[in-house]
């Protein structure tokens, strides 16, 4: 079962680093809604400042939510997803996987180029590390409920759009006690505020309800 | 070993596409699905194989291992090929072989089964759709499963690949295996039964 889950992964993660599979389009995303902001806002650096982590997080959202169209059609399409179904590991476990192929191709390298990007916004360079940190963990969610989402429209065209509109939503906590772990309203960062302890647990229960949902969304497509 | 079905109902859309479908495939046996368009060949292989579940009756394969689904226990070799044209032809096994847990022993043989060797390092995006459906068709060589669904395996297939098929089948067969197949050309296996759906539900019922 751990060998279908690490298959997957690899599999996925190659993929997505081919060509055409739209890492960079995540990555340029990010990058141009970042850049937009300070051409809003105008050049005022304490305001600038004090929207830096909000407007990350938001860039984050959109720039996951953009790539979660390609996590089932491709596979729902050509028939993988029906050999998947018959394969020795439970379809919850594929779920799993899907989505933390996910990460690592969009929420882990947008974590990482957040500190250069934050630059751009002004953002204060101490908040850096309770950033990056709220980030890594909160991007796991959003992968989760993104490949969620990706499940249930799976098979609809335009179902991107409504992936959007499904999971939106959901995203309203991570994007509370993310910005909030990322240290802008608190005046300071912390690793260890009640915020990312908030953080970790939406993702511990994204870990456990998100696999269990997609599958079930899958099954019902299938048939 | 056998696969037996019994009173097996299977529904589309509100439509009966098929009631009280009884039969049995015993091991080195092979069952020829035939039938119009439409009369529930392709329903029935995926209602087999728990993909569309029945809406009633039982699939059940004896002397198999009980604690996973008679689909878990069967290749199911559909119209769509499951092959990702990034990667290339290797990878495309490798992948399967390493979802599966079958581990990389028999890659190449699965490749050589359908001649595929000389098409390894290319990616699967270059090939025919003759040459796609040995990449789909060599899962068969590259995980043992008792039970094979084969949806139409030789749409696309040139003569010589038609007949590398039906080595591995007949090998399929001679090792115990069950072969249920949706097909309408005659693919000659020494112990073969055919069952025929006749003509559709609805225009049956009409």
């Amino acid at each position: 079962m751990t060998g279908a889950l690490a298959a997957l992964i690899a599999r996925d993660v190659r993929l997505a680093l081919r060509a055409g599979g739209g890492v960079g389009a995540a990555l340029g995303f990010f990058l141009v809604v970042v850049v937009f902001f300070p051409l809003a806002i105008g050049p005022d650096q304490a305001f600038l400042r004090r929207i830096a982590p909000g407007a990350m997080w938001i860039a984050l959202l959109l720039s996951v939510l953009l790539s979660a169209d390609r996590i089932y059609t491709a596979d729902f399409e050509d028939g993988s997803l029906e050999v998947m179904a018959l394969g020795a590991a439970p379809l919850e476990v594929v779920a799993l996987a899907k989505a933390l192929a996910h990460w690592l191709t969009a929420g882990l390298p947008l974590a990482v180029l957040a500190p250069p990007l934050g630059l751009m916004l002004n953002l204060d360079i101490t908040l850096l590390p309770g950033m990056i940190a709220a980030m890594l963990i909160g991007s796991l969610a959003l992968s989760l409920l993104a490949a969620m989402g990706a499940a249930i429209t799976v098979g609809l065209r335009k179902g991107g759009l409504l992936i959007s509109l499904l999971i939106l939503p959901l995203y309203i906590p991570l994007l509370i006690f993310g910005v909030s772990a990322s240290g802008a309203q608190v005046g300071g960062a912390s690793l260890a505020s009640s915020a990312m302890a908030i953080l970790g647990a939406i993702v511990l229960l994204a870990v456990v309800v998100a696999p269990l949902a997609a599958a079930a969304a899958l099954r019902a497509h299938l048939r | 070993m056998e696969l037996i079905l019994r009173d097996l109902v299977c529904e589309r859309g509100g439509r009966t596409v098929f009631a009280g479908l009884s039969l049995s495939v015993a091991a080195g046996e092979m069952l020829t699905l035939r039938g119009p368009n439409g009369a529930g060949k392709t329903s029935l292989l995926r209602s087999i194989a728990g993909l569309t579940p029945a809406a009633a009756g039982t699939v059940r394969l004896d002397g198999g291992d009980d604690g996973v689904s008679v689909g878990q226990q069967a290749h199911y070799i559909g119209h769509a090929n499951a092959i990702k044209p990034q990667l290339s032809v290797a990878e495309n096994l490798r992948f399967w072989a390493a979802f599966h847990g079958a581990g990389t022993a028999r890659i190449e043989a699965a490749m050589a089964a359908m001649d595929l060797t000389a098409l390894a390092p290319f990616d699967a995006a270059l090939l025919s759709a003759g040459q796609k459906r040995r990449l789909a068709l060599a899962r068969l060589a590259l995980i043992e499963r008792p039970v094979w669904l084969l949806d139409e395996p030789t749409v696309g297939l040139d003569t010589a690949s038609v007949g590398r098929l039906q080595a591995l089948m007949r090998s399929h067969l001679d090792g115990g295996g069950i072969i249920l197949a949706a097909t309408h050309i005659d693919l000659g296996m020494a112990r073969e039964r055919v069952f025929d759906f006749g003509t559709p539900a609805t225009e049956a019922a009409a």
